[in-house]
């Protein structure tokens, strides 16, 4: 078995194992990169000098028996998370100069666990985006079939690790961005709770929304990740300050007798048919080992759409004013005045989508629309939140597809804001109401993964990620890889 | 016959908070430092970077809660008010909108006439201050110092109870007043820690609705306020008698010229697009934290006048005045516990105390004569040792040697002469070289005993006891 077949997991075990060092795991998976990425542009940097070093400083712990299960395993971030001395553009020309003077706390917790650094990876702009088609650094390619989309916003991370560039990437979900490129490349996206993981140094695109996250090979890889990630960070006022329990530990816990929901309204018009069989399928295969299947209906859920696309873009017109050309980041050129200075830095600065959503959000707040819109999506969002509370007094978990298509064509959908958003339906809820949810391989439909999303309520990780781990002892949908990075 | 104005004012206030750091990073607050040197990633609004409220600004916040009897909001919201300025960092400023921390207080302040006046608070609430822009020195540029975005500001806001310049003035030193006393804000309006806006109208006496206001901004010395203030009145006055109406807009003093002008109208104010902010978690205060801000209190300046004028005896006016600054208030107490005498103590600080520190532009507490030491030289006057006349020389000799007030009497040996021998001889002596006045006075001049003493005092260099010379004079003049 070549290094790049192994999760992070059994890479931390052969390095403690000394099966092989750092240094050569790393170097691997360099030279992998340097082979696929110009096709692929899953990556915005690849920091090879400090990878290197990373693995040497990893080595020389493990020397000493020294490090946990995470020490020189090889990782990859996405380009949103602020790392110390390193480009951190969020795939944005606004931010294509912007060296981060501070680390994020997700990536000062993973540097702590003594993980190396292999690069950066491409996203939608400021993560706006599902199908890595905003990015300033051009679309990301699917690894199972170049011609489609990844999925976004975290396509390149995805990418990075459906085709073992890395063994594990983080992501960021802020209406499914780690959930729906999971999915469409055939990899377990973790997103937990709101206020698992500190969002400090993670650029913000809608702040009551965003949360850190993992895309993995595996449940474990997932619970090994989201272990060194989580808990209270003082420098965020939204973290929670709760225990974190041992996940790794947790994914053994027995599942059987899982209460599971169905939600009823994730199977209706909209669902290509291959991806709800192969749901169902995976639903049936837990009934057959003794799970209590319920279907339910969360009538609000619908509106999850219509209230995200007021809620994200409202926040997201004011979180990205401090891109003003004065401080940081791109600056037009020789402006007559303040005015211009402002026009032309964030004219030039800006993409499409993010002006639209700049725009749409602008609107949303403005005076005589406020209460039509942004406290409406409010009020909507409370009864979904509701909705959910009711149905996880019956159930432990809900579950349904994560997408409503496999990935699509490169392309085909960027004319059509509309039909672009209504990819995230299934994965917008979960965001909404800040609870924690996981996509995990469950099929492939003409050769493209199709991926089982599990929700469940605040706070049950460990629970999702034993039910996730369940599911891979059962199947091997997660060890597939595209033929071409076998 | 002419119509009578009436004018009706609202102050915003906003007091810097005196915390050391500001109100949502670590950054030090602390005023003059070099430009851009007290602004870290979160005052400068950098990517990925987030807000923590400081404590301390709640408590302070909520001790002014309690100060104005006002209602402590068991939960209140920080919102983002959002604009676009090189100042303002992250293009929005954090701010208390739809639920403030206090609510609903009231203040009381003194009219010239004597009588008492109620002013209702209508809110106070949290926010960050802006940077500064500096339009001088760079040429056709701007600069930035973002040293102070992110301070911690109290923005005090009145009803529109005030009826004219000298009210405004009351109430804003009223509240002055209390931020020192609360140790929340330092007061000092140079460096724009204690700044004002005004919102002035004027309507026909008598009516009820409001007329369309004026919002006149940064009028920074009391002053000042009073001169913007009628300035403005006597501006919508003419303009409406004129024919013409009142605009509502916001206004800027200039104090070089005496006038306001025009910043901006309504119709281009900005729309902030307030909503609540994300980042950071509703504000929720416990009954348990609400109360022990409440026990921290010290005694406020109402209560400290009223047992003055109660226990020391002294005029309403005077226990107000000494009871305007917790300084002054602190040093007469002080002098008070050490010579009794709070009649005597008060007249001394309100008096020379007083006007020395204005002559040198010194705060009391830099004052050269501090409470013991003019407490020492009170305790001289009651016992004696002194007149009240040799006092006041003892007094300056004291500012400026900084010496206590027994070591310049003994010095210049002003002790008071007491001894009824040694103030016979004087009289006696007066008496003999002025044989002609002595008989006028015999004869029924009865005016010239103002010149015996004033022959007796200079040849005592001004020390016999004034007491005992009037006394012993008064029996030798009228002869054996």
């Amino acid at each position: 078995m070549s290094l790049h077949h192994a999760t992070a997991a059994e890479i931390g075990r052969g390095l403690h194992s000394r099966k092989y060092s750092s240094v050569e795991v790393t170097s691997h998976f360099l030279d992998r990169i340097e082979k696929s990425n110009p096709l692929l542009n899953a990556f915005v940097t690849v920091t090879r000098e400090r990878a290197l070093d990373d693995a040497r400083r990893a080595d020389a712990r493990l020397a000493k028996g020294e490090g946990g299960p995470l020490t020189g395993v090889p990782l990859v971030h996405k380009d949103i998370f602020c790392t110390a001395g390193i480009l951190t553009s969020c795939g944005s020309r606004m931010l294509s100069n912007f060296v981060s003077p501070y680390d994020a706390t997700v990536v000062e917790r993973l540097d702590a666990a003594g993980m190396v650094l292999l690069g950066k990876t491409n996203m939608d702009e400021f993560a706006m985006g599902s199908s890595n088609e905003t990015s300033y650094f051009g679309p990301v390619k699917n690894p199972w079939d170049t011609s489609r989309v990844p999925g976004g916003s975290s396509g390149g991370s995805a990418a990075a690790v459906a085709a073992r560039l890395a063994p594990v990437a983080t992501g960021t979900d802020t209406g499914g961005s780690i959930r729906q490129p999971g999915a469409l490349t055939g990899l377990t996206g973790f997103k937990p709770t709101y206020g698992r993981v500190s969002r400090y140094g993670m650029i913000a695109f809608a702040s009551s929304l965003d949360q850190a996250g993992v895309l993995a090979q595996s449940a474990e890889d997932a619970a090994l990740v989201l272990g060194a990630i989580a808990g209270h960070d003082p420098r965020d006022s939204t973290s929670v300050d709760a225990p974190v329990p041992d996940y790794a530990a947790g994914l053994a816990r027995p599942v059987r007798g899982l209460r599971i929901g169905i939600i009823r309204e994730f199977f209706g018009e909209g669902l290509e048919a291959g991806t709800g069989a192969a749901v169902r399928a995976a639903i049936d295969s837990f009934r057959a080992e003794g799970a209590k299947v319920v279907e339910l209906s969360l009538p609000n859920l619908p509106l999850s759409v219509p209230t995200y696309y007021v809620v994200a873009p409202a926040e997201c017109s004011s979180n990205l004013s401090r891109y003003d050309g004065v401080r940081f980041g791109h600056r037009s050129r020789d402006p007559r005045d303040l005015i211009d200075l402002y026009k032309s830095t964030r004219g030039e600065g800006f993409g499409a989508e993010v002006k639209r959503r700049i725009m749409t959000g602008t609107y949303v707040l403005s005076a005589g629309y406020y209460d039509a819109y942004y406290l409406k999506a409010q009020k909507v969002r409370s009864l979904i939140n509701a909705d959910f509370r009711r149905a996880f007094e019956q159930v432990d978990v809900l579950m349904g597809p994560t997408t409503p298509t496999p990935a699509f064509a490169i392309g085909a959908k960027t004319d059509d804001p509309i039909t672009m958003y209504l990819n995230d339906i299934y994965t917008i809820g979960a965001n909404l109401a800040g609870l924690p949810a996981v996509s995990v391989p469950c099929g492939l439909v003409d050769g493209l993964p199709v991926g089982l999303q599990v929700i469940g309520p605040h706070f049950s990780e460990e629970r999702l990620l034993a039910v996730a781990h369940a599911w891979q002892r059962a199947t091997d949908w997660h060890r597939r890889l595209p033929a071409a990075y076998a | 016959m002419a119509i009578e104005w009436e004018t009706v004012i609202g102050l915003e206030i906003h007091a810097q908070l005196a915390t050391h750091s500001k109100i949502f990073s670590g950054s030090s607050t602390a005023y003059g430092g070099a430009p851009n040197t007290q602004a870290n990633l979160v005052d400068l609004g950098y990517p990925g970077v987030l807000p923590v409220l400081n404590g301390e600004a709640v408590r302070m916040a909520v001790k002014f809660g309690h100060a104005i009897g006002a209602t402590v909001a068991r939960r209140s919201i920080f919102a983002r008010k959002n604009y676009f300025y090189p100042d303002l960092p992250k293009g929005y400023q954090i701010s208390q909108y739809e639920q403030p921390v206090v609510e609903d207080g009231t203040v009381e302040i003194l009219l010239e006439d004597g009588t008492r006046k109620v002013v209702g608070v209508t809110r106070a609430h949290l926010e960050e201050d802006a940077g500064k822009s500096l339009h001088e020195g760079f040429g056709s540029s701007t600069g930035i110092d973002l040293n102070r975005a992110g301070t911690p500001l109290l923005e005090i806001v009145s009803e529109p109870d005030l009826r004219s310049a000298r009210e405004a003035i009351a109430y804003m030193k009223k509240i002055h007043t209390l931020v020192r006393y609360l140790g929340i804000c330092d007061g000092n309006m140079q460096e724009g820690s204690f700044r004002c806006d005004a919102n002035v109208s004027v309507r026909h006496k008598g009516r009820r609705e409001y007329g369309t206001r004026c919002e006149i901004k940064n009028v920074n010395s009391f002053r000042f306020v009073e001169r913007a203030i009628n300035h403005e009145v006597a501006r919508q006055i003419e303009l409406i008698e004129g024919g013409g109406s009142v605009v509502q807009e916001t206004r800027l003093y200039d104090p070089g010229r005496d006038e306001t002008r025009s910043m901006r109208s309504k119709e281009e104010a900005n729309d902030y697009r307030y909503f609540p902010d994300p980042d950071l978690l509703p504000l929720v205060l416990d009954e348990a934290f609400i109360e022990n801000v409440r026990q921290s209190l010290p005694e406020l300046p109402d209560a400290k006048a009223a047992r003055f004028a109660r226990e020391h005896g002294l005029s309403e006016y005077d226990a107000g005045v000494l009871t305007a600054s917790r300084e002054v208030a602190d040093y007469y107490e002080r002098v008070v516990a050490a010579a009794g005498e709070p009649k005597l103590a008060a007249n001394w600080v309100m008096g020379d105390l007083s006007a020395f520190l204005n002559r040198d532009g010194l705060e009391i507490g830099a004052s050269p004569v501090g409470a013991g030491a003019l407490a020492g030289l009170i305790r001289r006057m009651v016992d004696g040792t002194i007149s009240g006349k040799i006092a006041k020389d003892v007094f300056e000799a004291m500012w400026s040697e900084r010496a206590e007030a027994d070591t310049i009497i003994a010095a210049r040996g002003l002790r008071q002469i007491t001894d009824t021998v040694a103030i016979e001889r004087a009289i006696a002596e007066a008496m003999a070289s002025n044989p002609g006045q002595l008989a006028d006075y015999r004869s029924g001049k009865d005016k010239l005993f103002g010149f015996f003493v004033g022959q007796v005092m200079k040849a005592t260099g001004g020390k016999a006891n004034p007491a005992q010379l009037n006394e012993l004079l008064k029996r030798m003049l009228a002869g054996p």
